[in-house]
């Protein structure tokens, strides 16, 4: 039995003939500390089906198996990183982390919560902003908060919904590597959601490709079998490395401008003139 | 860290930033750029001020003049050639029998406002001076359980404004009382939505009067026991009823609309219905309920004129009628005090409620 089971997933947006098939016929299982990553186009319905996995979207048909039982609703044994932060803007980074982690423990005493709330805050460099707003960070500092708020929630799952997609490089590259850290430190299980095929690369033990939607289903699965912990500036020269590299991003090509011939054919246009008014005038 | 705090940000806080520029031409710091800043910040609005005041001296004085001589025309028209010299004189001499009435000029508006400054200091001392003299009376009177006599002669012009502000911040309390609650029941609910909506969209638009007469039919059959006078409660509770529809709307907008991501975020931290209200929809929703109750306490402060004029409730509003009704020769002007006074309390009104929310929202407004 796998740790997260998607069995025929089919998620349908709008009612009537304005009902679109948004996800169709997804598969996918994760094992217990694994760390997956699904590459996507945007608009292809990543966000639909991490809102599946996490429980905030109910699938149309299929099941979602988490532990072997089916979820229904969130939960705090998945944590969430969103793709905008979703941060409190009246509150604090302290305020966000503590209101979090006072859900989840809600038994410990407010010396303990403070505790946890300072040594994720701590994690994430960002001790020196505790009682800063939002408002007055940086993008990167935001999703730092981000992520310390979905840790020190201890989930056994983190689901990752394009959290470095806004960031630059260096600060990216920093946060994929505090994220590899904590996942690194007690196994969790990891789910990315990444259009960022080396980040994938980096991070994942398996990429699997989301072709893109509508009716958007899942590729094949490639294997990442490089040993960790990983080296960005070794990989490049990592045969291994650059061999699914270029597998993936051949696939990805190849999806990419199936779709735009498929585009091209749909939207061929009769041939036709308004007879009615010619001479009229 | 402990920011300290500053005058330019205190006053920059309330909406009046051209104060810290007003000081730093005092204290000679001035900067080219705040050059540019005070001459926008300051010199315009000053030069524009006294341009207002011209233009309105020029229409007083045409207006005045077209008044004589219609007041001339008329005497040589009923009277003869000698009533309407007698007439021009007495124009001409001030004499404030023959005073034509009519717009008056900033100047009389100004001699005005300083003759019901006076007024309300005679009125002051008089008060005083009948304290002193029945205090002992009202010691007896209070130990034998007697009602003490308290001052009933007329108000003075500051009085009217006080009692004015009691009423509109009764009223504006009452409506806070009201319409929170029920714009956070109803943005909450889909199901209350639609079973307040008919209610709101037909009450909203009613006319302050209506909104009098019927509270003063509901509130005359309550109190019809009591001896005492009921016109404050009558117009405390018209300006409530009238002024609670902006915030009544706006809260429930407001909760109605929280962002997705927040809604989201108490989701996967689960937390209580108790917990989601306090801690995410009412934060992300009070831009939103002060903007509501901005505008109710402008509403409330302009019909509180209406409503005490026909409560007769001694406020500005029955004075501005009861000068209306007057007549007299400096009548018009003492309208024009009113309405200034009416109008600057509004803005300083305006102000209050604008550093109000900026101390407990998240969200920082600029002043306008």
């Amino acid at each position: 039995m796998s740790y997260l089971e998607l069995n025929n997933i089919h998620k349908n947006y709008g009612q009537g003939d304005y009902e679109t098939e948004v996800l169709s016929n997804i598969n996918l299982s994760i094992e217990e500390g694994e760390f997956v990553a699904i590459v996507g186009f945007t608009g292809s319905g990543k966000t639909t089906l991490v809102n599946l996995i996490n429980g905030l979207l109910e699938p149309t048909r299929g099941e979602v198996l988490f532990k072997g039982k089916p979820v229904f609703g969130t939960s705090h044994e998945r944590g969430v990183i969103f793709q905008n932060y979703s941060l409190l803007p009246w509150l604090t980074v302290g305020q966000n982390v503590f209101m979090a982690v006072k859900e989840v423990f809600p038994k410990k005493s407010k010396k303990e919560l403070n505790a946890i709330v300072e040594e994720y805050v701590e994690m994430v460099n960002l001790s020196h902003a505790i009682n800063k707003r939002p408002k007055e960070l940086s993008g990167g500092m935001r999703q730092r908060v981000a992520v310390a708020r979905a840790l020190a929630m201890k989930p056994e799952m983190i689901i990752m919904d394009e959290p470095l997609g806004a960031l630059d490089a260096l600060t990216r590259g920093n946060l994929q590597d505090e994220i590899l850290n904590i996942w690194g430190k007690d196994k969790r299980t990891a789910l990315l959601i990444t259009n960022d095929v080396d980040e994938g690369l980096y991070m994942a033990d398996r990429i699997i490709p989301l072709k893109p939607g509508p009716k958007a289903t899942l590729g094949p699965e490639f294997k990442i079998d490089i040993e960790r912990p990983r080296d960005k500036t070794e990989l490049n020269d990592n045969p291994n490395f650059k061999k699914t590299r270029n597998a993936i991003i051949e696939y990805l090509m190849d999806i990419g401008n199936e779709r735009k011939s498929e585009a091209q054919e749909a939207i061929v246009l009769p041939d036709v003139e308004p007879k009615a008014f010619v001479g009229r005038f | 860290m402990k920011q300290s705090i500053t005058l330019g940000k205190v006053t920059k806080f309330m909406g009046l930033g051209f104060l810290s520029t007003l000081k730093a031409l005092f204290t000679g710091k001035l900067e080219k750029e705040d050059f540019i800043k005070f001459l926008r910040k300051i010199v315009v609005p000053l030069a524009s001020i006294l341009l207002f005041i011209g233009l309105w001296h020029l229409g007083a004085k045409t207006l005045y003049d077209r008044e004589a001589n219609f007041k001339i025309e008329k005497a040589l028209e009923d009277q003869g050639p000698e009533a309407a010299e007698v007439m021009r004189a007495c124009i001409a001499s001030g004499d404030l029998s023959c005073q034509p009435n009519t717009l008056p000029a900033p100047a009389q508006v100004w001699e005005s406002y300083k003759s019901l400054l006076r007024d309300h200091n005679i009125i002051s001392a008089d008060k005083a001076a009948f304290k002193e003299k029945t205090a002992a009376l009202n010691a007896k009177r209070i130990s034998e359980g007697r009602a003490p006599i308290v001052y009933t002669g007329r108000p003075s012009f500051i009085d009217q404004i006080v009692m004015s502000l009691k009423t509109v911040f009764a009223g504006f309390l009452l409506a806070l009382v009201i319409a929170i609650p029920i714009g956070i029941l109803i943005g909450l609910s889909p199901t209350l939505k639609s079973a307040f909506n008919w209610f709101i969209q037909i009450f909203k638009p009613v006319s302050p009067v209506v909104w009098y007469l019927l509270v003063f039919m509901i509130v005359k059959t309550v109190l019809i026991d009591s001896t005492e006078d009921s016109s404050f409660v009558i117009s405390f509770i018209s300006v409530g009823l009238c002024s609670m529809w902006a915030t009544l709307v706006n809260t429930a907008m407001g909760v109605s609309s929280v962002d997705k991501d927040y809604i989201n975020v108490a989701k996967v931290l689960k937390l209580g219905p108790f917990q989601k209200v306090f801690k995410v929809i009412l934060p992300s929703s009070l831009p939103l309920i002060f903007t509501g109750l901005k505008i109710t306490l402008s509403v409330a402060w302009m019909v509180l004129i209406a409503i005490e004029l026909l409560a007769q409730s001694p406020g500005l509003g029955l004075f501005v009628w009861e000068e209306f009704q007057n007549g007299a020769n400096d009548s018009n002007s003492k309208i024009i005090v009113a309405m200034f006074v009416i109008g600057i309390i509004g803005f300083l009104l305006d102000r209050l409620m604008l550093t109000i929310q900026n101390t407990v929202s998240f969200n920082k407004n600029e002043g306008l």
